[in-house]
């Protein structure tokens, strides 16, 4: 592919863009929201400080709102506005509005509100235990969902584990983390009685949130109109979380008879809205002594925060990926998503996958050193290939080389001789040395069914000047959206890049081609735009107006001679589910994606034994994504994808206090900086795929999946310590490192342990 | 309220303003200079950094009293009559900006490195521009950015 300037790049190095905090309509006041300040029970009274002069505001409650009082995601359970109950701290109670903005925190503070406090549970441990039922009842207490995904819809024979050579158990764990957008969350919205509401903002999904707008105020989907504003990274922190900021902002403009700007500083962003959902993962699996798996069985349970919002989407995602690219004879994934009285975790960027993934790549180690093989020879002798079934019974029709892929991303890395290096000069050295890698693979789109129920429409037209603009609601937010579209859109129609525009979404003007998620905007939306702009050459041919092979100024007379004609020029193209995919709900089992992205991470790691800091210093990524369509903004998706997988993996910790995320500020929520960034490497294996345009398949997803496993497997060779737990501090490398030798996982000997390796029997 | 007068991209300018109101709002609100973005508010994002007088500054951390007789060059005061400068250009072409949102701040300090050390070992720009977060490259394409921006400058 080629890779032109980005379309709004000019905008973006000016200075010109205008996000959402950069707009000012006439008129405008500000809002700012009255939050729980604990993390479960009953409000018994608010008061008003009479310091302040609550007649110049607006003062929004629950009873204001003229529809639902609801968010709504996959189901109901999640109030717009606290009314009796909180179940988690930061919990929106009341909306203010003001004309100014510089007093609006000091009236959130003069609001006194007094709770009768219930007893509230933070972990996945405390929410199974279920002596506080804090959500749903039955079988449903504390539960917001279950899945059961068995290979073939079997159960695993006794006779496996009774005849396996070894059973291999390991526990693994990931935090919260934050996906530090660098600009907040922010809308404005504006209500008028005749022409509903207007939402502008900072967004992934402005169909989402037309929709939450539907129930909140009761009103059509024609008078709730959507407008993405420039978005200042996303990450999937801002796929689910607008609907909650735009349904305030719609309230405080209904009430207040003014637009209305709710923009959340730093603290209130990292406190209230939505992170990567905390995850643990059990895994038992039985091995023969040549290393082949034989089965496995999978418990693997995340922590879904106070309301459902999309864990069950989350949890899917997370459950399909955790028997990773292996040939799994017999496989059980026993999958739960828990309530805590934590604020509601929500999307990020992997979406489930890099728990699960995480977890087993760790154990792929584990296996690996119980059986007496390295790393490398396990995963060779259980790779999925073109052919076999994955575990929800999918035949990978699509070539698929993970052999050919292990062999040249180690070989790009130098592993074994990096390898070699480290074990020669670690005994003598207090910088502990490492490399370690990551096998993986990442479904892009929607889940089963899911593209068939979003049932996406794409629209171009002809411009009056004849230029041809690309129509959807898929917005860009960093990754190249509109850059990959109008690339996709001039590769087709045979013209300059340059000449083909492409509209800011919004609702009113734009057909719905789904949400900004998933990986699947190059593959399944690119295809549309793809098709999109074959039926409008195809018009233009049919018409007599353009010659089979033609030029771009044959085009563009050509355009206008149509428009002149007609008047307008307008085609679609709306999802076609490919023939035979099926996908089964009930039994877990189909066709999972319609495509998948494979790769190979290889980590090497410093580990400091003085200050018991770990650094990654060198990382290389080998990925089959299908054909690349734009290479610099591809190679940018993976390395920042990289980056922020070393931060899940050693810096960035959430730290929670009573429900109160203690840490929500940039100075001591540490990401990576330009000094904590080794060389990343990208190199893509090009395998032109069926399914998307110019056979690009989807990538934004996959690179958060391989670095934390990579990492802790590096480390693990570097120290000697195997990890189980992310993210990996330096005070946590320095509790284990300095605690007097146990029996850890690290030193499971064959012939000293026993057949069942688990910490339990160690 | 208090009289303030500074130089901001070329031009003098006299503002009204309380004492201690942050010289990021002043950019933002009172001179419609919205390129200067608000990441934290605490200094440790460097999207609102701006040059006062050559150095490099956190404008949300200034009090713009402390702005009196300055020189301040913002995102805005770059690019002379629609061209691009070298660094916005370089920014540009190697996709060192993505979200843009750090973006102004990310080519403020490129400039003040450059002005210091206009042929930057990769470790000198590392630590040139560690003041500024990025969530979207992982830097690898900002550092591109900065070396040919570096020979681009060597060459005018």
């Amino acid at each position: 592919g080629q890779s032109p300037p980005r379309k709004e790049g000019r905008a973006k190095v000016l200075g010109r863009a205008l996000y959402i905090d950069d707009i000012t309509l006439p008129d405008m006041w500000f809002g700012a929201t009255v939050r729980s300040t604990i993390p479960r029970g009953r409000i018994s009274s608010i008061a008003f400080d009479p310091a302040i002069p609550w007649h110049e505001f607006t003062i929004v409650s629950a009873a204001d709102i003229p529809g639902e009082n609801t968010i709504v995601h996959l189901t109901k359970d999640h109030p717009c506005l606290a009314v009796t109950h909180v179940n988690h701290a930061e919990e929106p109670i009341l909306l203010l509005a003001h004309p100014n903005r510089s007093i609006l925190p000091a009236a959130v503070a003069a609001v006194h509100i007094t709770y009768e406090e219930l007893p509230a549970i933070y972990t996945i441990e405390d929410s199974e235990k279920k002596e506080h039922i804090i959500w749903g009842e039955g079988e449903h207490a504390n539960t917001f969902k279950t899945y059961l995904m068995q290979k073939n819809q079997t159960s695993i024979p006794d006779e496996i584990w009774q005849q396996a050579d070894f059973i291999v158990e390991g526990e693994y764990r990931t935090g919260a983390q934050e996906q530090l957008y660098i600009e907040n969350n922010g809308v404005i919205a504006e209500y008028s009685a005749t022409d509903g509401i207007t939402v502008r903002g900072s967004m992934q999904c402005p169909f989402y949130l037309v929709h939450a707008l539907e129930l909140v105020f009761n009103l059509p989907a024609e008078k709730c109109r959507v407008i993405q504003a420039e978005t200042g990274g996303a990450f999937g922190g801002k796929e689910d979380f607008p609907s909650v900021i735009g349904s305030h902002a719609a309230l405080l403009a209904m009430k207040s008879g003014h637009p209305v700007k709710l923009c959340y500083d730093r603290a209130e962003d990292m406190a209230a809205t939505t992170k990567r959902h905390p995850s643990r993962t059990r895994h038992r699996t039985a091995v023969s002594k040549e290393g082949k798996l034989l089965a496995g069985e999978i418990d693997f349970a995340i922590d879904g925060g106070a309301y459902a919002t999309l864990s069950p989407v989350v949890l899917s995602r997370g459950t399909i990926h955790a028997p990773g690219p292996y040939n799994w004879p017999y496989l059980t994934v026993r999958a739960k998503a828990m309530a805590t009285n934590i604020p509601p975790h929500g999307a990020f960027r992997g979406f489930g996958a890099p728990q699960s993934i995480f977890a087993l790549e760790r154990h792929m180690d584990k296996i690996a050193k119980v059986v007496g093989i390295t790393p490398e020879e396990l995963r060779r002798r259980n790779f999925l290939a073109t052919g076999d079934r994955t575990a929800t019974g999918q035949i990978l029709t699509d070539p698929v080389d993970m052999q050919h892929m292990l062999t040249r991303a180690l070989e790009d890395s130098n592993y074994h001789a990096r390898r070699a290096e480290f074990d020669r000069t670690n005994p003598t050295s207090t910088i502990k040395r490492g490399i370690g890698f990551a096998t993986f693979f990442h479904g892009a789109g929607f889940t089963g069914s899911g593209e068939r129920r979003l049932n996406s429409i794409v629209a171009i037209e002809l411009t009056p000047e004849g230029r041809p603009q690309i129509l959807v609601s898929s917005t860009e937010f960093g990754q190249g959206t509109n850059t990959i579209l109008c690339q996709i859109a001039a590769e087709t129609l045979h013209l300059p890049y340059d000449h083909i525009l492409i509209a800011q979404p919004d609702t009113t003007l734009v057909p719905n081609s789904g949400p900004t998620v998933a990986s699947r905007t190059a593959m399944i939306v690119g295809k549309l735009v793809e098709r999109a702009a074959q039926s409008l050459c195809a018009t233009l041919v049919a018409g007599g107006h353009l010659p089979q092979d033609y030029s771009p100024e044959d085009f563009h007379r050509a355009a206008r001679h149509h428009l002149a004609q007609h008047g307008a020029l307008r085609s679609e193209a709306r999802y076609e589910s490919p023939a035979n995919v099926f996908w089964d709900d009930e039994t877990y089992s189909g066709e999972a994606y319609p495509a998948y992205a494979w790769a190979v991470y290889v980590a090497e790691v410093a580990v400091d034994t003085t200050t018991y800091s770990a650094t990654v210093t060198n990382f290389h990524t080998l990925q089959e994504v299908g054909n690349v369509i734009h290479p610099i903004l591809a190679a940018g998706q993976i390395e920042g994808g990289v980056a922020q997988g070393i931060g899940y993996a050693l810096y960035e910790k959430c730290l929670w206090r009573n429900g109160h995320l203690a840490n929500n500020q940039m100075t001591n929520y540490i990401i990576p900086t330009t000094a904590d960034i080794p060389p990343i490497h990208v190199t893509f294996e090009q395998v032109p795929s069926p399914h998307g345009p110019g056979g690009a398949k989807g990538i934004g997803e996959l690179p958060m999946d391989g670095p934390a496993p990579a990492i802790l497997n590096a480390i693990e060779h570097a120290t000697g310590i195997s990890f189980t737990e992310i993210p990996l501090l330096p005070e946590d490398i320095f509790e284990r490192m300095t605690r007097i030798p146990d029996a850890g996982s690290e030193s499971l000997e064959p012939a000293i342990a026993g057949p069942i390796f688990s910490e339990a029997t160690a | 309220m208090i009289a303030i007068r500074f130089t901001i991209n070329g031009h003098a300018e006299t503002i009204e303003a309380p004492p201690m109101k942050r010289l990021l709002d002043v950019l933002r609100e009172d001179l419609h200079l919205t390129g200067t973005k608000e990441g934290c508010g605490e200094g440790e994002c460097g999207a609102c950094a701006v040059l006062i007088d050559g150095d490099l500054v956190n404008s949300c951390l200034i009090p713009i009293l402390q702005a009196e007789s300055t020189e301040i060059i913002t995102i805005e005061g770059l690019a002379i009559d629609e061209k691009l400068h070298p660094i916005q250009q370089c920014f540009l072409e190697q996709g060192g900006a993505q979200c843009g949102i750090c973006t102004p701040g990310m080519i403020l300090a490129t400039h003040h490195l450059l002005e210091k050390n206009p042929q930057p070992t990769l470790l000198q720009i590392q630590e040139g521009l560690n003041g500024n977060l990025c969530r979207c490259t992982g830097y690898m394409r900002i550092f591109n950015a900065v070396l040919q921006a570096a020979v681009a400058e060597a060459a005018k």
